[in-house]
């Protein structure tokens, strides 16, 4: 058998026109721990799930070579016969079942079809022990935290004989504590033999626990090292690249006072009440600025952004939000635009738009009461403020009584600013304004964007790619575990700065 | 910024061709009705479009109409309620003890028992809105409840007869006013039906062109001249036909002149109004809205009171065309109600649906039954096809929807 358990080569991977994996290599030893590092959206999970067949066979090119045979995998059930287990992001449980009863789903302890539940609650107790669990194998999962939901999730892993592991970010969601028990428990795995594949941001942890790191950016491979003596920069530096393209529009900063100025700003999970998402964060903006928010996935950006906005995410939230320096009540979604804030949310689709009515009432929605009087919409009037922004954005669309949902996506962002732009506010939280967006309407959103601030208007822009916040902000902030961890001006704003700030643990 | 090319490109010329395919969707629903009346006129050899079976067809759905417009905006709003039909067998009931047996004067009884029905909504609306109940768990409960309260207040029995403006409210015709004209080979008719009926053409003409104005005022796109006048024409030929038939019977029905003000005041109220605007877009997209500043519970609240008071409204006239307030009244008038808003285009998912789209469902349902009854179907005939059709009419609108 030869030394290396897995082999992908060449591996390319096509959505829709948008490439996510270039050509893409990588090679794993046998009863080792390899880490996967690179940005949000850089292709790590992407390349997980073609390798564990949620991408099946003949949706990319290129080998997969497992054991020593290539691999031919039509689904996930193809994968795990082989020994390969993905454990996703979000963990892919039965809330409402026991222990015993997800560890054995869809591989059920049975007997002509009846369960047997002797036999299920006793190798559930085994596979318990082994991840070092001590819970009951009839436990509501639900009624366990985040991290035994980890552990049962790898217990179920182990259920299907598995020969190699894959974790897809797993100490995100857990706390320091349970973040040391599951590495340590991959260690006691490797000692098995188990081999494991870790997708980890958090590079202290891959330092701390691997045996090799494969950066990936931009959905190519950039390189693979040896993780012994291996620096934290090091790492960085392979992640972020050097070349910072001029894909940006020019501008010329016109920055004034302090228009909005959110203090010790503390929000708690709306799952574990306990739970700090966001931890005191303080953060200003002027007018005429555009101001960075920086951070990994579950740093506490969006959580941040939609708690203030109307409180509408997170429980038990304090903090003050100053307005000119004056307090200001965001406590409904009503009264953060009365207020002049606006919220362009990440996911358009789901909180941004109406897909099934046109582009003019979309618009319109956030502020019908200025197209309105006594009650009663004036629909010219509304049509001509639709037509104004579709031709000052440059909004594709037959009509503007099209359907939203069949525009493309860049459009579709251009509605949704559009709908906020007309609410006239102060200032604009954009949460991932270009995310699926095609390279020439991002240089559209980013002109829009510094037009907001040459009218006068604050924008916070969060983002998880750092040379669009570089290349667009006049101030980035870096959020790690929920706490702003430092503040830089464009000027002295570099890629490694930032990520070194963005991973900044707790701990560290 | 890329204005100039933005532009040319926002005109491209595919614009004519995707808006005429919208059209045809939107106007299935009237095409299809067109074709059952056709069919059931030419299968009962006339007798459908007699005047007074015309008539019939209007005073024996008009409670379904009014709660079909009631439902469409439950609907469009993302929910569905259950209870309607209970909900009209107890207003029914408190509108008999009101009137019978406290001798309370006819326009008070009335007005009380909108609001009882009004309450009745808030009571669910509550649960719903506010406190985050599945609809369909709240009216499935409201049906028991109310049809329980029924038995309560009727003690088990029927309750009239029922004061004559109550009667005639669910029953009656307008006068002859100004008594009768000949129309040559049609004969006598009613001349107030007939100035009512080319006033009502004469308004909707109007006001359709002084709409068309303002849109090319403001450089919208309108429908070009010949489809206007076609359009306008052809409502009107419509409309005068019906009241000519009625004009030739019994003038027209008080319920007829209800329901017109209520199908053209709720079709502008869900277009024009804030309120209805909000409707939809709740229904469109929960999150979006809500994270829009609309208030989602409020007007969740409201449109369950809006569909409590209209169902007593449905309650008052079908116990005062039944001429007595019974425990069994309004059994299964919430699946019918249910049904028109369906084929009358309306979405399960909500955001979709129009009130005229509901009405004319309803009315879809009607031609069918009274048609059907007329050619001597058996009943278990027409309940299959109105389901068929129902499946039919919503298969339509997914495919419709697919292929888009």
């Amino acid at each position: 058998m030869s030394d290396e358990i897995l082999v992908m080569r060449g591996i390319t991977k096509r959505f829709a026109g948008v490439t996510a994996l270039h050509d893409v290599s990588l090679s794993v030893r046998r009863g080792e721990i390899h880490a996967i590092c690179g940005e949000n959206g850089a292709g790590k999970s992407t390349l997980m799930k073609v390798l564990s067949g949620v991408h099946p066979h003949g949706t990319y090119d290129g080998e997969i070579v497992f054991d020593g045979e290539p691999c031919v995998f039509h689904g996930v059930r193809d994968s795990e016969r082989r020994g390969i287990v993905i454990i996703h992001q979000e963990l892919a449980l039965c809330g409402q079942l026991s222990v015993a009863e997800n560890l054995f789903l869809g591989n059920e302890r049975a007997r002509r079809g009846f369960i047997d539940w002797n036999r299920t609650n006793h190798e559930a107790q085994a596979l318990l022990d082994r991840v070092g669990l001590r819970e009951n194998p009839t436990t509501p999962v639900n009624d366990l935290g985040v991290g035994k939901q980890q552990l049962v999730e790898i217990a179920k892993a182990l259920s299907k004989e598995v020969s190699l592991l894959i974790l897809d970010e797993p100490t995100a969601a857990l706390n320091d504590d349970d973040s040391q028990h599951l590495l340590d428990l991959l260690d006691g795995l490797r000692d098995e033999g188990i081999t494991s594949v870790i997708i980890s941001h958090k590079l202290n942890e891959v330092t701390r626990i691997a045996d090799s790191v494969t950066v990936l950016r931009d959905g190519k491979t950039i390189e693979t090292l040896p993780a012994k003596g291996l620096s934290e920069e090091r790492i960085i530096s392979g992640m972020v690249g050097r070349d910072l393209e001029h894909r940006f529009p020019p501008r010329t900063p016109d920055i004034g006072d302090e228009v909005l100025r959110i203090e010790d700003w503390t929000v708690h999970s709306p799952a574990q009440p306990d739970r700090v998402l966001v931890d005191r964060a303080t953060i200003s903006l002027r007018r005429g600025e555009i101001v960075g928010l920086a951070g990994l996935m579950g740093a506490g950006r969006t959580e941040l952004a939609m708690s203030v906005f109307g409180r509408s995410y997170g429980v038990g939230v304090s903090g003050r939000v100053v307005k000119d320096g004056v307090e200001i009540d965001t406590r409904t979604v009503q009264a953060a635009i009365r207020n002049g804030l606006a919220y362009v949310s990440e996911d358009r689709k789901r909180y941004g738009l109406n897909l099934i009515e046109g582009v003019q009432r979309n618009v319109s929605a956030a502020a019908l009461g200025k197209l309105s009087k006594n009650g009663w919409v004036n629909e010219n009037e509304e049509f001509s403020v639709a037509e104004r922004f579709r031709r000052s954005m440059g909004i594709r669309t037959p009509a503007v009584s099209t359907q939203v949902g069949t525009l493309s996506g860049g459009n579709q962002q251009k509605v949704v600013l559009a709908k906020w732009m007309f609410t006239d506010p102060d200032v604009l939280i954009l949460d991932e304004p270009t995310r699926g967006i095609d390279v020439g309407a991002k240089y559209e959103i980013y002109s829009i964007i510094n037009d907001l601030a040459a009218q006068g208007r604050a924008v916070l822009v969060i983002s998880s790619e750092l040379p669009e916040l570089l290349g667009l902000c006049d101030r980035i902030y870096a959020l790690s575990e929920g706490r702003i961890t430092g503040e830089v001006n464009r000027a002295e704003a570099t890629q490694e700065r930032l990520m070194q700030y963005m991973t900044r643990g707790q701990n560290s | 910024m890329t204005t100039k090319t933005a532009t040319t490109a926002a005109t491209a010329p595919t614009a004519p061709q995707s808006r005429l395919s919208i059209n045809l969707r939107q106007s299935g629903i009237y095409v299809a009705f067109a074709l059952i009346v056709v069919l059931f006129a030419v299968l009962t050899d006339g007798a459908l479009l007699q005047p007074q079976n015309i008539s019939n067809i209007i005073v024996q759905n008009s409670y379904v109409l009014i709660l079909a417009i009631g439902m469409i905006l439950v609907i469009i709003g993302g929910h569905i309620d259950l209870s309607v039909g209970s909900t009209v067998a107890l207003t029914g009931a408190i509108c008999a003890v009101l009137t019978v047996q406290w001798g309370l004067p006819w326009p008070v009884a009335v007005l009380l028992t909108l609001l009882a029905g009004a309450i009745i909504g808030a009571a669910q609306g509550y649960w719903i809105a506010y406190f985050g109940i599945p609809a369909f768990i709240v009216t499935l409960a409201g049906m028991l409840v109310f049809r329980a309260l029924t038995l309560t207040t009727l003690g088990n029995q029927g309750i009239g007869p029922f004061p004559d403006e109550i009667r005639s409210l669910a029953n009656g015709f307008t006068g002859g006013y100004l008594g009768n004209i000949g129309l040559g080979p049609l004969g006598g008719a009613d001349l107030v039906s007939l100035l009512a009926g080319l006033l009502f053409v004469a308004g909707f003409a109007l006001s359709q062109w002084r709409k068309r104005a303002a849109r090319l005022g403001y450089g919208q796109a309108v429908e070009p001249m010949p489809l206007f006048v076609l359009k306008i024409v052809g409502v009107g030929v419509v409309v005068m036909a019906v009241v000519v038939q009625l004009a030739r019977f019994r003038n027209l029905p008080w319920v007829l002149v209800l329901l017109a003000a209520l199908a053209l005041g709720y079709s502008l109220m869900a277009n024009n109004s804030v309120f209805g605007r909000h409707i939809y877009s709740i229904g469109g997209n929960l999150q979006a809205a809500t994270l829009s500043g609309v208030k989602v519970k409020a007007v969740t609240f409201w449109v369950f009171v809006n569909m409590g008071a209209l169902a007593a409204l449905a309650g008052v006239i079908f116990a005062g065309r039944l001429n007595q307030a019974g425990p069994t009244a309004g059994t299964a008038f919430e699946l019918d109600a249910i049904a028109a808003a369906f084929i009358g285009g309306a979405a399960v998912q909500g955001g979709v649906g129009k009130v005229v789209g509901a009405i004319t469902g309803g009315l879809i349902m009607g031609v069918i039954n009274n048609g059907m009854s007329l050619i001597g179907a058996p009943s278990e005939q027409v309940m299959l096809v109105k389901g068929l059709v129902l499946l039919a009419a919503v298969a339509y609108d997914v495919w419709t929807k697919r292929r888009a």
